[in-house]
């Protein structure tokens, strides 16, 4: 079974190089990628994972707004009814913040230096669950 | 956020598009309980680079504005990982955005000799749950290109110049599948030369179909297109050419069922392989 | 047998007798040794058979300059040691630069907010979260006068990282200057203005690539004429390093977007032995020491050698690539964050080997957050170290003459020159970046770059190898959450306040010259005074030119 993964730039926060790097990385590793593009409304994402029914969507947020997004896009979600759909971030996050990301319903939070395998591990590894 | 738009659940309808992608036999049960309806496929395909999708986009909007509107876009799957970068949800910003247009990308999977079953059964799907206008886009190159022809009611074949197209065209099997021939991208140099090619070599084969000129970046030239497109369908319903056309479709997927099947459970049966194939091959002549 | 010839025969017994017995016994490292853009890297360099001298190397300050743009370099004055900084609040800033004039600093530079870079008012939906976080928040010119209050515009020069609303926000500057009682002939400063990294890398655009290189132009014309001292552009290739691409990348499509601005700048009617002084660069400085000084050296011949051959300028002063340095962002890691001083040392040092104008140092502490004062302290001691301990400003361009470092430098030029071949045939950079071909390149380059430090070919120390468990503790500058309310309020109260009829009149004058060809700085100069906000005034623009869609290449 193929694992549909939504990679999203929520806000607007123009670095995409590790989005992108990601997406590659996941397509490599047999999974069906859609990158949504730069400057995404949280709306919008959500209405993405909705309709592409993905298994995982993917957050990558670099401008230091991680908190107002993944808050908003989570309580979408719910609203949507895909809130138990698994939520990972990638970022630039502050230790504190992981946690207290996770405590909301983040499913993992990825920071500098995370390598593709651990995501891609991660992914597998929810997606089985 | 409702998902309840125009009375139609998107929510369950993009569960019940995974169940019909991954399992055939889920898939003919699920649509076997829906009511069979009147729904019209549009097709596009041409080179990739003709602005496909950024003119499915306009379509697709100006389409929901009257009819309930549905958008599949087909990307093909790396023959090497399996993966694929389904990437037209992010080149159709507007009906990706708007709430009326249900937007969902599909992989080819594999299926290198044109459009996989579970296409043809989402499509099905998709129509018998409400949707009044499925535009497909299609991969743009090798068989899928052709094979769009029994998947779909009517098909727009986009060309664009400076691509190489007035070559591509020539090749067998292309012009013989378009019932709109667009040439987008219009503003550019070489389009008048391109559209006037198009009709010449129409002409020479007897056929009478319509060369559209658009700009999907501008938007100029996709309403006269949307017109057409209803225009074209409704000659095609009264004329019967329509419940023709839909008969071979269904004489195709239950073909291709079959062949999909055999693959699965009759690897070693070559000579039945052989025939299906052929049969599938012909039945778009 | 020539000198050439016998040293040849000479490098070929050496290798017999003492390298190939020693590596049946110790084989090398790596199966091959590279650089960044995979040339390979051999065990010995040696003398050029050519004596290039004269042709290829030269003397500093003069064509083609690869020695450095001045005869005497740092022996007459140090590189600029110019740290960036960005703070919330136009009022916490303008204490900032109260602070630093006091202590003789008189080069300011200003860092905005994503709404601000992007056109977005600060109660803009998409501004949400996003208000003072990475910069200051200006919505109109009450909060540029907030930003410059008691600071004579006169006496200071200003550097501004924006792009897409560089007009708004230099017109605001003119307009503030105006107020002190100074005529803009006498401001001086550096606005990026440069959009089509923004396309390839960095993502703050706006409006699609046509109409932002008429709005560059634009403001090329009117300071021409009007502010003679303002630096109008800094093509930067920072960001494009920092996107993934590798160092031949990084000179190629930095040069390849200074020649398209230099082509539209001349089809606007413009001097380029005149602008062709007011440009300035931006570069990246990098892990790979040797690599970065070729790269330097390499782009100073190749940028001097496209002013001359293909625009026919003769003013040497306008063939010079005069470029600021920052070391790499991406290069440094959370992981044991102090290993990043060593690795900020390496990269300045190799900048100033490069003979780069002037230098900003990262801080230690930057891979998880905006630094603190002491790191950014530790950062400027690194400069001055150099600067005073090393010896290396002592004399220009130490490393010209080093074999390797000549030969890097040649190969990085030719290489640079295929890519720019290349982006010619595909029509020019405008062409090449909405054909998706310069991001394209990148994300490759990135993507392998990943792939190898994954596979442990490029190893990273404290990430890959020699990594500990380590807790993530320190202190983090945290944004006051109350910044954007009180930007919200304080643009609802303006709105109150001004002559909206006057606003609404002149905007629809901005639309109007916008749809045509005058000259757009005026019009922005008279509708930011009447106070329209910077997000009413991209708006009207975004109406005439509409908005950009990216390049998909995945």
């Amino acid at each position: 079974m193929k694992i549909k993964v939504l990679v999203a730039k929520p806000g607007l926060d123009g670095h995409d190089r590790g989005a992108k790097v990601v997406a590659m990385a996941l397509r490599d590793a047999g999974m069906e990628v859609i990158y949504t593009g730069l400057r995404q409304s949280p709306e919008s994402v959500v209405k993405a994972a909705l309709q592409e029914d993905v298994d995982v969507v993917g957050l990558s947020i670099l401008s230091g707004a991680h908190m107002k997004i993944c808050s908003k896009v989570l309580r979408l979600m719910k609203e949507a009814g895909i809130g138990e759909k698994p939520l990972f971030v990638g970022g630039i996050i502050p230790s504190e913040d992981a946690d207290e990301l996770r405590k909301a319903g983040i499913f993992e939070v990825f920071g500098p230096g995370t390598s593709l395998k651990s995501i891609i591990d991660k992914i597998e590894e929810t997606v089985k669950k | 956020m409702s998902s309840m738009k125009s009375g139609v659940d998107q929510l369950m309808i993009s569960r019940s598009l995974s169940i019909i992608e991954n399992d055939a036999d889920s898939a003919r049960k699920i649509i076997k309980g829906l009511p069979v309806r009147n729904y019209c496929v549009i097709g596009v395909t041409g080179s990739p680079g003709a602005g496909k999708s950024s003119l499915t986009d306009r379509l697709a909007c100006i389409s929901a504005e009257e009819k309930t509107t549905a958008v599949v876009a087909i990307d093909p799957s790396s023959p090497f990982t399996g993966g694929a970068f389904l990437g037209d949800r992010i080149r159709m910003r507007r009906a990706a955005g708007d709430p009326r247009v249900f937007v969902r990308s599909m992989a080819s999977r594999g299926n290198v000799g044109g459009l996989s079953p579970s296409i043809y059964n989402s499509v099905e799907f998709l129509g018998r749950s409400g949707y009044d206008r499925i535009y497909v886009e299609t991969v743009g190159a090798g068989q899928s290109e052709t094979d769009i022809v029994n998947l779909a009611d009517i098909v727009l074949l986009v060309m664009a110049p400076g691509l190489g197209d007035d070559v591509q065209t020539m090749k067998a099997g292309i012009m013989e599948i378009g019932d709109i021939f667009v040439i987008n991208k219009s503003d550019l140099p070489g389009a008048d030369q391109l559209a006037s090619r198009t009709r010449a070599i129409l002409e020479l084969s007897g056929k009478k179909f319509p060369v559209m000129r658009t700009d999907s970046i501008k938007g100029s030239g996709v309403k006269e297109l949307q017109e057409e497109i209803e225009e074209i369908l409704l000659t095609y319903f009264s004329s019967g050419r329509l419940a023709s056309k839909r008969a071979k479709r269904n004489l195709y997927n239950n073909l291709n069922s079959a062949y999909q099947i055999i693959k699965e459970h009759y690897a070693e049966n070559d000579k039945l392989e052989e025939l299906i194939r052929y049969l599938l091959e012909n039945i778009g002549r | 047998m020539s000198y050439h010839e016998r040293l040849e025969k000479l490098k070929e017994e050496w290798k017999n007798k003492k390298v190939v017995p020693l590596l049946k016994r110790f084989p090398e490292r790596k199966k091959e040794f590279k650089t960044s853009f995979d040339e390979p890297v051999e065990i010995l360099y040696t003398p050029a058979e050519k004596d290039e001298y004269e042709e290829k190397i030269g003397f500093p300050g003069q064509y083609p300059f690869t020695r450095g743009v001045q005869p005497t370099m740092y022996r007459g004055r140090l590189w600029t040691m110019r740290q960036y900084a960005g703070f919330g609040t136009a009022e916490e800033s303008n204490r900032r630069y109260r602070y630093l004039l006091s202590q003789g600093q008189t080069g300011l530079s200003v860092a905005f907010d994503l709404p601000t870079q992007i056109g977005y008012d600060s109660d803009d939906p998409m501004s949400e979260g996003e208000v003072g976080r990475v910069g200051v928040a200006i919505d109109s010119l009450e909060d540029m006068e907030t930003l410059f209050e008691g600071i004579p515009l006169e006496r200071v020069s200003t550097s501004m990282t924006i792009n897409s609303t560089a007009a708004i926000l230099l017109a605001m500057y003119i307009a503030v200057g105006e107020k002190q009682g100074v005529d803009a002939s006498k401001l001086t400063g550096t606005i990026q203005n440069d959009i089509l990294k923004e396309y390839i890398a960095r993502g703050t655009y706006i409006f699609p690539p046509d109409s932002s290189m008429r709005l560059i132009t634009d403001i090329f014309e009117y300071c021409s004429k009007n502010l003679p001292d303002f630096n109008t552009i800094s093509i930067s290739g920072y960001h494009i390093r920092e996107a993934g691409a590798n160092s031949v990348q990084e000179i190629a499509f930095t040069l390849a977007d200074g020649i398209a601005y230099v082509q539209a700048a001349i089809d606007a009617g413009l001097d380029p032995n005149v602008f062709g002084k007011r440009l300035s660069f931006f570069f990246n400085s990098h892990n790979g020491f040797l690599e970065e000084i070729a790269k330097f050296r390499a782009a100073r011949r190749l940028w001097a050698k496209i002013m001359k051959e293909r625009f026919d300028v003769t003013d040497e002063k306008a063939m010079m690539l005069r470029f600021h340095t920052q070391t790499g962002g991406s290069t440094l890691t959370a992981q044991q964050p102090m290993n990043n001083i060593v690795r900020v040392a390496f990269q300045a040092l190799a900048a100033v080997l490069g003979g780069t104008q002037s230098l900003h140092t990262n801080s230690f502490d930057e891979a998880l957050g905006l630094p603190t004062e002491d790191s950014v302290t530790i950062a400027l001691r690194t400069q001055q170290i150099i600067a005073s301990e090393t010896g290396v400003a002592d004399t220009v361009d130490p490393l010209g003459g080093a074999y390797f470092i000549e030969e890097l430098t040649n190969t990085m030029e030719e290489k640079a020159l295929d890519y720019i071949k290349k982006i010619d045939d595909l029509g020019g950079m405008v062409e090449a970046v909405r054909a998706g071909f310069v991001q394209k390149e990148i994300l490759d380059s990135a993507y392998k770059y990943q792939v190898a430090i994954e596979n442990k070919d490029q190893i990273i120390v404290g990430l890959n190898e020699f990594a500990a468990d380590e807790k993530q503790d320190r202190d983090l500058l945290r944004l006051d959450p109350a910044i954007e309310d009180r930007q919200k309020k304080k643009i609802g109260t303006l709105r109150k306040n001004r002559d909206n009829d006057e606003v609404r009149r002149l905007l629809d004058d901005l639309k109007k010259a916008a749809q045509g060809s005058e000259n757009l700085m005026p019009f922005i100069l008279k509708a930011v005074k009447a106070y329209a906000t910077l997000g009413e005034i991209a708006n009207a623009l975004r109406d005439v030119f509409g908005e950009y869609t990216e390049a998909v290449i995945l």
